[in-house]
């Protein structure tokens, strides 16, 4: 492939400006704003993709462009323009000059409660390191242990290079990029995210993406995840952080696909604390994610996700149970204050025989913030004997939230059993004066209560996650009482 | 200890308590006996730092220290104990992990270390062979479909825990089988000391049986009218209420 520079590309898009209509000083790393298929272009050649991938983002491309955004989630925004928005930017670059001192002593105090290192701090914040070395020789050895058992654990443009025949294989394989308006988006511009293959048999021995969750706080608005486990192998994945991320973009859609082939198994546990705006409602993050798995024989699939933050969450991790007795799990928190919007849930498609899977959610809602809960199961005709348990639980604090459920059945397999259960409870003055005259605090108090109301979602997350996501849950609800 | 002088408190606009006066020393137990809608329950909230009465004029002080400004988690770690008359369920917590926290928060409140859990376990294990407890039943979820008599049970477990210096327990022995209430009243007894108090609220007789109190007072419309030792209690058991109302009236 020619050469292709920064330089270049400023000068084709320079020349090329009167066809966009505007006018933009191009910085040498972020594009001018809007999407076309010249952007799209850009990007890829940008990345050095090949051909194959570039035809593929501008066919999603195009597939967007003939789309309209969804409304029928129980959400209310004002819609983003997609013309307003740069598509890429470089990562940033660490500034030499900026110490922890010019951090925001708000955030600071946040990492010190959730027990952050200064180190990781410094990474979230582009400060530089000074202690480079440590971490980069724990990420060596890492990759070493991978590497010998033969997983491949990289980023996605990376693999696109490196690992073309599986990327080609999988990619929009179980979301394809007509899918839905944020995933074509997401697939027409996804900026970078993290790939993964386990092999044959092999059961992964680390949770994986531990030591790599700072390098993903960089990875974009559009980030896009392909992991496949091969037949008969295990893996357990986490993303994201507890510590909270502002990010100044404000539309993320990201997709994540999984493919568990005959006879494996993945776990992906996900804690999202992104910026919800302010106590009045203003700013905070849309965050608008596709993530679906798919399950061959006898394969499990099981989500776990801590939903903190954003000021719009529509997110629906699903499962389509397509091989004879597979399984399909999600376990959820979702927690919403102030003005924070969510509509979560998911998707359990049953098409195989003796399909099982297993739905609980757990809704917190406070402030003035609405919570829904959304999810469907479907047994299709072919679905001998499938089965599926629903609980779905909301807690609400006060009397400005809300909490709803809509929980859609569709079942077209007279052997199939599907339970549904669901609660609403509001934490009762009489419990908090309860904890108090035991000498607890309101605000310790309110935190026990809802660790208590999420415990059968938080046991399902890895143990050190589960530590820091219940010190989030309690960070979370700081001040919604009282 | 503990001395309340003149108190009068309301829910909105009725007055239940109309003039409190009660001394408790320390090393003694007073019994609180009335009627339904006497306003015992109320006391006993009130002492506790319960918000939803409003005290309108009176005082009470612990140890000298006016209890009047402070938050109801402040007086428990002062040492106020309030055994529940219906205590709540929480889901999710249990009983172990609600003692942990409530006696760490007391103990940071007072400027201590939090307790180390082998000794946390260690204090578990005496304490719940005290009120013969399994200890199976710690792990479950605090009151969360215990039965009426595991929860009273589970009141006074916590008193064992938390070694309050003044104790008020609130109809302890309602829900309670004999055996339950011999057991329950046993362990108090061992928890007595000349260093702390405690005050039995109660309907009837049977509990103060087993808990032999001190005094005994009548609290009859938001009053004590009748003070005693505690053949109070039983000749309240035997006539009545009435009697004392027609004292009263009279």
């Amino acid at each position: 492939m020619s050469k292709y520079t920064e330089d270049d590309l400023k000068i084709e898009l320079e020349t090329k400006e009167y066809e966009y209509g505007f006018y933009t000083e191009l910085e040498s790393e972020t594009f001018p704003i809007g999407l076309n298929e010249d952007i799209v272009r850009a990007i890829s050649h940008k990345k050095g993709e090949p051909q194959w991938m570039t035809d593929w983002r501008l066919e999603a491309f195009r597939a967007w462009e003939q789309m309209t955004e969804p409304e029928w989630a129980n959400v209310h925004y004002t819609k983003p323009d997609f013309q307003a928005i740069s598509y890429y930017s470089a990562p940033k670059a660490v500034d030499p000059n900026k110490t922890l001192d010019d951090v925001d002593p708000e955030l600071l105090e946040m990492y010190k409660k959730l027990g952050i290192s200064v180190d990781e701090q410094k990474m979230m914040n582009n400060v530089a390191m000074d202690i480079v070395v440590d971490s980069v020789s724990v990420a060596t050895t890492f990759k070493k242990t991978l590497g010998e058992k033969g997983i491949i654990f990289m980023s996605i443009s990376e693999a696109i290079k490196e690992h073309p025949e599986l990327v080609r294989k999988y990619l929009g394989s179980v979301i394809p990029q007509k899918d839905n308006f944020y995933a074509a988006l997401n697939s027409a511009v996804f900026s970078d995210g993290s790939f993964c293959y386990i092999p044959k048999g092999v059961r992964c021995p680390m949770e994986l993406s531990t030591y790599f969750r700072i390098n993903q706080a960089g990875t974009g608005q559009f980030e896009r995840t392909l992991l496949i486990a091969d037949e008969g192998s295990y893996v357990s994945y986490l993303e994201g952080c507890t510590a909270p991320s502002r990010d100044e973009n404000q539309l993320h859609a990201a997709c994540v696909e999984l493919i568990a082939l005959d006879n494996a198994e993945i776990k992906y546990s996900t804690v999202q604390n992104w910026y919800p705006g302010n106590k009045e409602g203003k700013g905070g993050v849309f965050n608008f994610v596709t993530k679906r798995g798919i399950c061959e024989k006898n394969a499990k699939i099981s989500w776990t996700q801590v939903e903190t933050g954003s000021a719009i969450t529509w997110k629906y991790p699903s499962v389509i149970l397509k091989g004879d007795n597979s399984t399909g799990e999600f376990y959820s928190i979702a927690v919403t204050n102030n003005f924070q919007q969510a509509d979560t849930g998911t998707k359990m498609i049953h098409l195989g025989k003796n399909t099982k899977s297993t739905i609980i959610s757990k809704g917190i809602s406070a402030g003035r913030s609405q919570n829904s809960y959304r999810g469907l199961v479907r047994i299709s005709p072919n679905a001998d004997n499938a089965r599926n348990f629903s609980q779905c639980d909301s807690l609400l604090m006060g009397n400005n939230c809300g909490a709803h459920t809509f929980p859609y059945i569709e079942s077209k397999n007279p052997s199939a059993k599907i339970e549904h259960e669901a609660t609403t409870s509001k934490i009762g003055e009489d419990q908090v004066f309860y904890c108090n005259q035991r000498g607890i605090p309101t605000e310790k108090a309110i935190a026990l209560i809802v660790n208590g109301f999420s415990k059968d979602v938080l046991n399902k997350l890895p143990m050190e996650f589960a530590v820091e996501a219940q010190k989030l849950l309690e960070i979370s609800l700081e001040g919604s009482v009282g | 200890m503990l001395s309340i002088k003149n108190l009068h408190a309301s829910i909105g606009d009725k007055e239940i308590l109309k003039g409190i006066n009660l001394e408790v020393k320390a090393g003694e137990i007073h019994a609180i006996m009335g009627p339904n809608g006497a306003g015992k329950s109320t006391l006993a909230s009130i002492i506790a730092g319960n918000e939803n009465y409003e005290v309108t004029e009176g005082e009470i002080s612990l140890d000298g220290e006016d209890l009047s400004e402070l938050a109801p988690e402040e007086r428990a770690h002062k040492g106020v104990f309030l055994s529940f008359q219906y205590p709540v369920e929480i889901p999710g917590v249990s009983v172990t992990n609600f003692m942990r926290t409530a006696i760490n928060e007391t103990r940071k409140a007072n400027g201590l270390e939090e307790m180390p859990a082998n000794e946390m376990l260690k204090v578990i294990r005496e304490k719940s062979e005290l009120l013969e407890i399994d200890r199976k039943f710690l792990s479950r979820s605090l009151n969360e479909g215990f039965s009426g008599g595991e929860k009273k049970r589970n009141e006074i477990f916590q008193m064992a825990m938390l070694e309050p210096k003044l104790a008020i327990l609130d109809e302890t022995d309602s829900g309670l089988d004999i055996d339950a209430l011999r057991i329950v009243a046993n362990g108090v007894n061992k928890l007595k000391s000349d260093k702390n108090a405690i005050v039995v609220i109660t309907h009837y007789q049977r509990l103060l049986d087993y808990i032999v109190p001190d005094f005994v007072h009548v609290l009859l419309n938001g009053k004590i009218v009748k003070s005693g030792d505690a053949s109070l209690a039983l000749e309240l058991e035997e006539k009545g209420y009435d009697w004392i109302k027609q004292e009263q009236e009279a």
